[in-house]
């Protein structure tokens, strides 16, 4: 019974924690406030639901809790309370408890504040995964494959620096929107893509911090449903998330797009993103999100239409030019034209700086000249990914190839 | 909430309107505190004084010419997002120039 209320409990804190903190923030402008109290408030469920029950508006008990104990705290701290305006306090003291279902929802700023261009660009998931995903400081650390020591103090040094600098908890007027949004969108998708290529370790998908990032993009799609960027960052990432199962062979290894077992993709998860597809792209000029959304769609497809892929690359280069997106487009225009073509394309980009180090650009050589039956070319440049790459996934798949050519 | 505004390595092609009509939205706005620009980098002069207690006074230091101080601005403004826009505004920050925030400790 009590294994009972206590994991619905855990159900409830997963969904209710950054919506109250976000609250809390809003109602006192101090992150760290808001922090404990939500905890307090939050141990305080444990204590007294398994004994009175689970509320029938757990949302507005918590926040009710969590506001009174701020208070309490703020009275018993008059030098903090100074810099926190005390008579808003006071007046709050007085309010009534939160009435059922009218908790507001004030996650936006937050997810502005936690995204905010002031902060350092690698910090942003990782605030964003603590504040507004609910994870613990552990789990964050877990997430980004660091000690829990480094992870708290990125997060002390950058809850400082959003109070000491006085970073706003606001949404950027619609006119500071395009300037803004994007430096959001980027902090998600960057705890998505290191879910779902773990740059180093032996899980290729980190199944969980995919489907936190995926849970984050629902939760900022339902607060800007008109913002057709925000709708294609959920789109892309259901289209390739929907991929999950079929990227990793029985022996562990990464299995490329034409051999991947099309039963094992996930329909549902495909048919919820197809349409966010077309919403991404109608209505305006495209954007980088919406197009990438576009290419995961046509990866869906069977068969993989190549010419409308390299089509869509020409359109996402002259948005963000980038040496990556040439690399993907190159192997594109493989498939295409045939692996000649690619390789050509590839060669170009030998002396491109911003690929030396990175394993993809070896590998995606290794498979062209390996198609093209130049065996020894192939297996020096899988050597060289295989120095590169960090999953142990991309290795297994480098060193099966490898083992191929050798044998 | 006071910000200092830092301008680095402004650049000559700010036109002395440019500055006057900048100061005058500073004060028309009623965030402006104080301001100052500074003389040439040329007549910079150091002071240390040594654990002994000996005074040396050098020439220099001098900074690569988009570094330079060249002057600041004092805001008094409700947080980072209104300093970093009131800085965006400043004629120092065009043509390869640079504005550099900082907040004044808050004493409570």
């Amino acid at each position: 019974m009590t294994g009972d209320v206590n994991a619905s409990v855990e159900a409830i804190f997963r969904e209710e924690r950054g919506r109250l903190l976000a609250a809390l923030v809003r109602r006192f402008g101090d992150l760290d406030l808001a922090e404990e109290v939500t905890s307090e408030a939050i141990e305080a469920a444990l204590i007294r639901w398994p004994v009175d029950g689970v509320p029938a508006s757990p949302g507005a008990w918590l926040m009710t809790t969590a506001r009174r104990r701020a208070v309490d705290r703020l009275r018993r701290d008059q030098t903090y309370a100074a810099r926190l305006a005390l008579l808003q306090v006071e007046a709050d003291r007085a309010a009534p408890p939160v009435a059922d279902g009218v908790l507001p929802d004030e996650r936006l700023r937050l997810f502005f504040t936690c995204s905010h261009p002031a902060l350092p660009e690698a910090d942003r998931g990782a605030l964003t995964l603590r504040y507004l995903a609910g994870l613990t400081t552990a789990e964050v650390a877990r997430a980004y494959l660091v000690p829990v020591e480094t992870m708290a103090k990125r997060l002390v040094r950058a809850k400082k620096k959003i109070s000491g600098a006085r970073i706003p908890f606001r949404v950027p007027e619609p006119h500071e929107l395009p300037a803004r949004l994007p430096g959001v969108l980027q902090a998600i998708y960057s705890i998505f893509t290191e879910g779902y290529a773990a740059s180093a370790g032996p899980d290729l998908v980190r199944h969980d911090l995919a489907e936190e990032a995926l849970r984050l993009a629902r939760i900022l799609h339902r607060l800007l449903p008109g913002e057709r960027e925000v709708t294609g960052l959920l789109a892309l990432m259901l289209l390739t998330h929907a991929r999950r199962a079929a990227r990793t062979g029985p022996d562990g290894g990464l299995v490329l797009l034409e051999d991947q077992d099309r039963s094992l993709w996930d329909r549902a998860m495909i048919d919820e993103g197809e349409p966010l597809v077309v919403t991404a792209l109608t209505g305006g000029p495209p954007g980088p999100y919406g197009v990438q959304a576009a290419i995961a769609a046509l990866h869906d497809e069977e068969p993989t239409d190549w010419p409308q892929i390299v089509f869509l690359y020409d359109v996402l280069r002259s948005l963000t030019p980038s040496p990556v997106v040439d690399l993907n487009r190159a192997v594109a225009v493989a498939m295409r034209d045939g692996p000649e073509a690619g390789l050509a394309l590839l060669d170009d980009l030998a002396a491109e700086p911003r690929l030396r180090g990175l394993h993809v650009y070896p590998a995606a050589r290794g498979e062209l000249l390996r198609r093209l039956g130049r065996s020894a070319e192939a297996a020096t440049a899988f050597r060289e990914a295989l120095e590169l790459v960090g999953s142990e996934p991309e290795r297994r798949h480098l060193l099966a190839r490898l083992d191929d050519l050798n044998g | 909430m006071k910000y200092m505004l830092l301008i680095h390595g402004a650049s000559e092609k700010c036109t002395v309107d440019d500055w006057m009509d900048y100061g005058k939205a500073l004060t028309d706005a009623g965030v402006w505190v104080a301001s100052a620009p500074l003389a040439d980098q040329s007549l910079t002069t150091s002071v240390q004084v040594t654990d002994g207690g000996e005074t040396v006074v050098t020439d220099g230091p001098f900074a690569e010419a988009r570094e330079v101080l060249g002057g600041y601005y004092l805001i008094d403004v409700p947080d980072l997002d209104a300093a970093t826009d009131w800085a965006a505004r400043c004629p120092g920050a065009r043509f390869g120039g640079r504005m550099v925030v900082r907040p004044l400790v808050d004493f409570p």
